[in-house]
C-alpha cells in the first residue's frame, strides 16, 4: 500500500446508535415483530459484524439503517443525529447484486456522483483508482452480466466508495459465491478496510466469514431479533485466511460464538422452528468437526 | 466457441432450408394429384368417415389450392405491375403510421401510469375496460368517426399495437427491481433522475417486447380493416388498397393464386418488419446482447 492509495480519499468515519428500536409489520392479526427492543452500537472507523441465524431479521435492520423504512419505535442516529431517509453517508450493498444491468462498469461506479452533480476532475481521478483497486479497469466497459459473481461485488464495492460513505452497510454480500472465490473476496475486502479503516458494518450468516473480518461481533437472537453477545475480536490486523485458522485466540471466539448460536437456536427449536432445526443441525456439524 | 457457433448456425439454417423445400415439395405434389392427401389410398380411413357420417367432400382439399409453381408464375407476372407494389406500400405506410402513433402515444402514456398513482388511478379503469374491444370491431365506428377512410384503417392499427405497448410498459416500469430504486436514492438521485436513468432503461426490453407483439398485431389488423372497408383508396381499385385488398381483390376476381401471393406477401412484409424492429431493439439494448 503506497502513500497515494492511502490519501486518495479523506475518509470521514461516522457512527451508529441504535437504541431500543423496534420493527414489526401489518395490522391486528397479521402483526409480526422481526426486531423488539434491540440497541447496538456501530463503532466508529470498526468493522462491526452481525451475526444470526437465516430469517432472523438482518435484512429487515439493514432497510433501518439504510433508511428505506422507519422503525416502529425506538431511534437510530449518525453521529447524534436522527436517520430520516436514505443517504449517501449509509450505503449498502444488498444481498444480491443491485448493479444497474444496463449501465457498464464505469457508469455504474460514477452513479452517484453523476446524480449529484459532483463529476470533477478529482472524482474521475477516484473512479479510475477505484477501478485499479478492484482490479476491474480491463473490464470497465462490460455490463454487469458479463461479469463474473465475484467481480460484480467488487464492482458494487467501488460503486459504494467513490461516495466516500461514513458508514459502508454490507447484507450477506458473498452470500452465493462459490467457495473459492468467497476466501479471495475476504482477504479482498478485508485488506480494503484496513487500508482505510472507513466504519463497516456487516451482515453474515457464516462464523468464519464473522470471525476472519470482524472486530466486533454481535450475536443475533432468533426473530424478533435482539442482540444476544457482543465479543470483542482482538486478534490484530492484518488478518490472512492460513493464520487465523490457526489463530488460538480466534478459534477460542468462535466456540464461544458457536455456543451462543447454538443456545439459541435451541430455545427456538423448542419452539417448534423448522428454520431453526437446519440451523442447530448445520451447527452441531460444525462444532463437532472442530 | 466460435467454430461450434458456426457449425450450430449452419447446421440450423441447413434443417430450415430441408424443412421448408419438404413443405413446397408436399404442397406442390398435393396440388397437382387434384386429390386430398391420395385419400382414395386410405380406403379404411374413408370407410372410417363414412361410417361416422362424414362425406369426404366437407374435408379441405389441397388440390383446390393453386400449386407452388403456379403461385410463382403469378408472382413474377405481378412483380412488373405497379399496382402490387403500390399495395405493398400503402399497407406498410397504414402500418408504419399507426404504429408510430402508438408508440408515440403508448410509451409515455404507460410511463405515467407507472410512476404516478393518480395517473394510474384515473386512467387504468378506462384503459381497461376500452382494452378488450378487439380492435376491428372498431372499424364501422372508426369508419364513422374519422373524416377519411385512410384515417380510419391507420387508426384501427393504431389500437392493435397501442393496448399491447402500454400494457408492457406498465407491468416492465412496475417490475423493476426495488433495489435499484434504493440505491439510486441512496446516491442522491433526484425523482428526475431516477426517471431517467432508472426507470427509462430498466423498462426499454419491455418497450421493445411490447412493440414486437404490438407489430405483428398491427399487420394481422391492416389486412383485415383494408379488406372490410375496401381499401379506402383515393386512387382506387386494386392499386391503392394495400395487401389485404389485393388479396381479397384476387378472390373477388377469382384468381386463386394471387390470393396466394398476397399471402406470402403479407408473410414477407411482417417478417421485414419485425426484423427491422428486433435489430433497432437489440441497438437500444446493448446489455441485454451478451450471449
Ligand atoms: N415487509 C414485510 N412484511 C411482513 N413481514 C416481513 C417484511 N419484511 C420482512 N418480514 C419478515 O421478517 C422476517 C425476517 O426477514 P429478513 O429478510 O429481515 O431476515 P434475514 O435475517 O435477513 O434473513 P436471511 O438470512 O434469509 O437473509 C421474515 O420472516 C419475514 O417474513
Ligand atoms: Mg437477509
Amino acid at each position: 500500500m503506497n502513500q497515494t492509495e492511502t490519501t486518495k480519499q479523506k475518509i470521514d468515519a461516522g457512527e451508529i446508535i441504535v437504541a431500543n428500536m423496534s420493527k414489526y409489520y401489518g395490522a391486528v392479526q397479521f402483526h409480526k415483530d422481526v426486531v423488539k427492543d434491540c440497541s447496538f452500537a456501530i463503532e466508529r472507523g470498526k468493522l462491526t459484524v452481525m451475526i444470526g441465524p437465516s430469517g432472523c431479521g438482518k435484512s429487515t435492520l439493514i432497510r433501518l439503517l439504510a433508511g428505506f423504512e422507519k422503525p416502529s419505535s425506538g431511534t437510530i442516529t449518525l453521529n447524534g443525529h436522527p436517520i430520516t431517509g436514505p443517504a449517501h453517508d449509509r450505503l449498502v450493498l444488498f444481498q444480491e447484486t443491485a448493479l444497474f444491468p444496463w449501465m457498464t462498469t464505469y457508469d455504474n461506479i460514477l452513479y452517484g456522483p453523476r446524480a449529484r452533480g459532483e463529476v470533477t476532475k478529482e472524482t474521475l481521478d477516484l473512479a479510475e483508482f477505484l477501478l485499479n483497486k478492484v482490479g476491474l479497469q480491463d473490464f470497465r466497459r462490460k455490463y454487469p452480466m458479463q461479469l463474473s459473481g465475484g467481480m460484480q461485488r467488487r464492482a458494487e464495492l467501488a460503486r459504494a466508495m467513490i461516495n466516500n460513505p461514513q458508514v459502508m452497510i454490507l447484507d450477506e454480500p458473498f452470500r452465493g459465491l462459490d467457495a473459492m472465490t468467497k476466501e479471495l473476496m475476504w482477504e479482498y475486502y478485508s485488506t480494503l478496510y484496513e487500508e482505510n479503516r472507513r466504519t463497516n458494518f456487516f451482515v453474515t450468516t457464516d462464523i468464519d466469514e464473522a470471525i476472519f473480518l470482524a472486530d466486533r461481533l454481535l450475536i443475533m437472537s432468533n426473530i424478533p431479533t435482539q442482540v444476544r453477545a457482543v465479543l470483542e475480536v482482538d486478534v490484530p490486523r492484518p488478518r490472512k485466511l492460513t493464520d487465523i485458522v490457526e489463530n488460538d485466540r480466534a478459534n477460542e471466539i468462535k466456540m464461544e460464538a458457536l455456543s451462543i448460536l447454538h443456545e439459541e437456536a435451541m430455545k427456538s427449536f423448542s419452539r417448534g422452528s423448522k428454520a431453526a432445526a437446519d440451523f442447530v443441525e448445520a451447527y452441531s456439524r460444525r462444532v463437532a468437526k472442530t | 466457441m466460435a467454430m461450434t457457433k458456426q457449425a450450430l448456425f449452419t447446421r440450423t439454417l441447413l434443417r430450415g432450408l430441408v424443412s421448408i423445400a419438404v413443405f413446397l415439395i408436399l404442397w406442390e405434389l398435393g396440388a397437382r394429384s387434384k386429390q386430398w392427401l391420395m385419400l382414395d389410398a386410405f380406403e379404411w380411413l374413408r370407410s372410417v368417415l363414412a361410417a361416422v357420417g362424414w362425406d369426404k367432400k366437407y374435408l379441405p382439399w389441397i388440390g383446390a389450392v393453386p400449386a407452388p409453381t403456379e403461385v410463382l408464375k403469378a408472382w413474377v407476372a405481378v412483380l412488373g405491375e405497379q399496382g402490387y407494389w403500390h399495395s405493398w406500400y400503402m399497407s406498410f405506410f397504414r402500418v408504419m403510421g399507426g404504429f408510430i402513433a402508438a408508440m408515440i402515444i403508448g410509451i409515455p402514456f404507460g410511463l405515467l401510469l407507472a410512476v404516478s398513482r393518480t395517473a394510474y388511478g384515473i386512467g387504468f379503469p378506462v384503459f381497461e375496460v376500452l382494452r378488450p374491444i378487439p380492435p376491428l370491431a372498431w372499424v364501422p365506428a372508426s369508419i364513422i368517426f374519422w373524416p377519411t377512410q385512410e384515417l380510419s384503417i391507420t387508426f384501427v392499427t393504431f389500437l392493435g399495437a397501442f393496448y399491447t405497448i402500454v400494457i408492457n410498459v406498465v407491468g416492465g416500469a412496475k417490475s423493476i427491481d426495488v433495489r435499484y430504486f434504493q440505491a439510486a436514492r441512496s446516491m442522491g438521485s433526484s425523482q428526475w433522475d431516477i426517471f431517467r436513468r432508472i426507470i427509462l432503461p430498466g423498462t426499454l426490453p419491455s418497450i421493445v417486447v411490447g412493440s414486437a407483439v404490438g407489430m405483428g398485431i398491427t399487420w394481422e389488423v391492416v389486412v383485415a380493416a383494408e379488406m372490410i372497408s375496401g381499401g379506402g383508396s383515393q386512387i382506387g381499385g386494386t392499386s391503392g388498397g394495400g395487401l389485404g385488398f389485393f388479396i381479397w381483390n384476387s378472390y373477388v376476381g377469382g384468381s386463386y393464386e394471387q390470393i396466394v401471393v398476397g399471402m406470402i406477401s403479407i408473410g414477407i412484409a411482417g417478417f421485414l418488419s419485425s426484423e427491422l424492429l428486433r435489430a433497432l431493439g437489440k441497438y437500444v439494448t446493448p446489455w441485454l446482447r451478451l450471449r
